[in-house]
C-alpha cells in the first residue's frame, strides 16, 4: 500500500524527550489527514483545513508547555521527570 | 508527473523523514534532537508539497519552521546546564516502549493490510489538483456549510490564551 511508511511514523515514540515526541506525533496525524484527504476525497479539503487547525493548535500547545518547562526549571533546578513529581506541595 | 519519479520522490521523503524521526528520539543531546525533528517537518513539508497542498506546506515551513523549532531550541538553551547528558531509564521501559512501538505498527499495518482503499478521484486529474488561494481564503472566512469562519476564531481566541498564558507561567515572580 502506498502510505504505510507514514503509518509506520505515526506509531514510534516514547522516551525522555516527551515534547518532541509529541510533535512528531501530532505531525505524523496531520500528515495522514492530509493524505486521507487528498486520496479518498480529493475534491474537498476538509482533512487539509484539519490540518491547518491542528498545526495552529500545536504551536500554541507547545508555547505554553514549553513555558511550563522553563517554570519547573526555574523552580526545581532540572527538567527530568521523575524530579516533577513533587511538585505540588 | 511520471510514476517513476513520483515514487522516487516519495521514497526518498518517506525513508529521510522516517529516519530522522527515530533519531530524533532516540539521540543523545536535546538539542541534536530538536535539529532533526526541525528536519522532519521539513521532510512533512515535502510531502505536502508532494500532495499538491502548497498553501499546506508553506503553513508548515513557517509555523513549525519558522516558530516551533525555535522555541524549542530557546527553552533547550534555557533549560539545560552545561554538559548535560539526557539521564536513561532502565531498559526495561525501553522493551516496553519498542513492544508498544512494534504492536502499534503491526496493527496499522494490518489494518491497512486488509482493507482495500478506494481512490476517490479518476487518475486522470490528478497532478494539477491545486487548490486555489482564493477557494482556501473563502471557506476560512464563510459562515455557510464547509466554511470555517467559527473554528478560525476559537482558533484566534486559543492563541491569545496561550500566548497570555504562557507568559503568565513563564514570568518570574
Amino acid at each position: 500500500m502506498f502510505f504505510i511508511g507514514i503509518y509506520g511514523f505515526i506509531t514510534r515514540k516514547n522516551m525522555i524527550a516527551i515534547l518532541i515526541s509529541l510533535e512528531l506525533v501530532l505531525n505524523a496525524v496531520e500528515i495522514n489527514f492530509a493524505v486521507f484527504n487528498r486520496y479518498l476525497f480529493p475534491g474537498q479539503m476538509e482533512g487539509m483545513f484539519f490540518t491547518l487547525f491542528g498545526i495552529a493548535i500545536t504551536a500554541a500547545e507547545t508555547a505554553v508547555a514549553l513555558a511550563i518547562i522553563i517554570n519547573a526549571y526555574r523552580v526545581i533546578g532540572n527538567i527530568e521527570i521523575k524530579n516533577l513529581s513533587k511538585m505540588k506541595n | 508527473m511520471d510514476p517513476i519519479i513520483n515514487l522516487i520522490i516519495f521514497a526518498c521523503l518517506g525513508t529521510a523523514s522516517l529516519l530522522l524521526s527515530v533519531l530524533a528520539v532516540s539521540s543523545k543531546s536535546l538539542l541534536r534532537a530538536a535539529t532533526y525533528l526541525l528536519l522532519v517537518l521539513i521532510c512533512t513539508a515535502g510531502f505536502y508539497l508532494f500532495l499538491n497542498y502548497h498553501f499546506l506546506a508553506a503553513v508548515q515551513i513557517s509555523v513549525y519552521a519558522g516558530g516551533v523549532v525555535v522555541l524549542f531550541v530557546f527553552a533547550i538553551f534555557l533549560t539545560s546546564n552545561k554538559g548535560d547528558r539526557l539521564q536513561k531509564h532502565q531498559t526495561k521501559k525501553y522493551v516496553m516502549g519498542a513492544l508498544a512501538a512494534l504492536g502499534g505498527i503491526a496493527v496499522t499495518a494490518f489494518a491497512v493490510w486488509k482493507h482495500q482503499f478506494v481512490y476517490g478521484g479518476n487518475a486522470t486529474m490528478e497532478g494539477d489538483q491545486e487548490i486555489n488561494m482564493k477557494v482556501i481564503g473563502a471557506a476560512l472566512m464563510g459562515t455557510e456549510k464547509y466554511q470555517y469562519l467559527m473554528p478560525f476564531e476559537i482558533l484566534s481566541i486559543l492563541l491569545l490564551a496561550a500566548i497570555v498564558g504562557g507568559i503568565l507561567i513563564a514570568r518570574k515572580r
